[in-house]
């Protein structure tokens, strides 16, 4: 077993001005459906609400390397839960690759104070077979 | 075009240097590009050439110089 991980910070204010001059093509592109009802929900948090998330996501693309490879943001979903705990949820290509690293778990931590926004990801790698005692 | 792409990298990129300092085949994420600005200059790209990136292209490698953007551009037709 062994751990990769991956961290990003993000201006909360620099990803307004994306929302200002980009709308819904900025967030239509990076963001789910989920993740945009989640952060308009409150729209004086909006903006640090998606830089975390946007955070969250560029930390999974270092943590399972990713950049060589075409990348649909989309695919990489931080999802709320009720009892407000976060998790990270893989579709589609980014799934099939962390399947093929051999991703078991993922952790993730976020955080944003004034301008900064932090996303902290653990990816848990092995097989089952190193597992075994 | 590339003066073109040059204007917007100049306008979103965050570039840590000027264009003027910049060759074609600069790396722009030497030079400060964050991937949150290359959504940007991919946004705005899009707009000025009137095309659209499919995920396919989402990659570090096709916005890493102006050189590199003006081929991906020139693959999409425009």
């Amino acid at each position: 077993m062994s751990l990769r991980v991956g961290v990003d910070l993000v201006s909360v204010s620099r990803i307004k001005e994306s929302i200002d001059s980009f709308g819904d093509r900025f967030t239509g592109r990076v963001f789910t459906t989920g993740e945009i009802a989640y952060a308009t929900s409150a729209p004086d948090l909006a903006a640090e609400r998606f830089a975390a998330r946007f955070a969250a996501k560029e930390a999974v693309v270092k943590a399972l390397s990713l950049t060589r490879e075409g990348l649909n943001l989309r695919e990489i979903e931080v999802a709320k839960h009720a009892d407000g705990a976060v998790e990270l949820a893989l579709h589609g290509d980014v799934a099939a690759v962390a399947l093929g690293l051999s991703v078991r778990e993922l952790s993730m931590s976020l955080s944003h104070e004034g301008d900064n926004a932090i996303a902290f990801v653990v990816a848990t790698v092995g097989t089952s077979r190193e597992q075994a005692p | 075009m590339n003066e073109r792409i040059r204007k917007i990298l100049k306008d979103h990129a965050r570039l840590t240097k000027t264009m003027e300092e910049l060759t074609d085949d600069a790396d722009l994420y030497q030079a400060g590009m964050t991937s949150h600005a290359s959504v940007n200059v991919m946004l705005a790209l899009e707009g000025e050439f009137d095309v659209e990136f499919p995920d396919s292209m989402l990659k570090r490698s096709s916005f890493e110089s102006v050189s590199a953007i003006a081929s991906a551009i020139s693959e999409l037709g425009s």
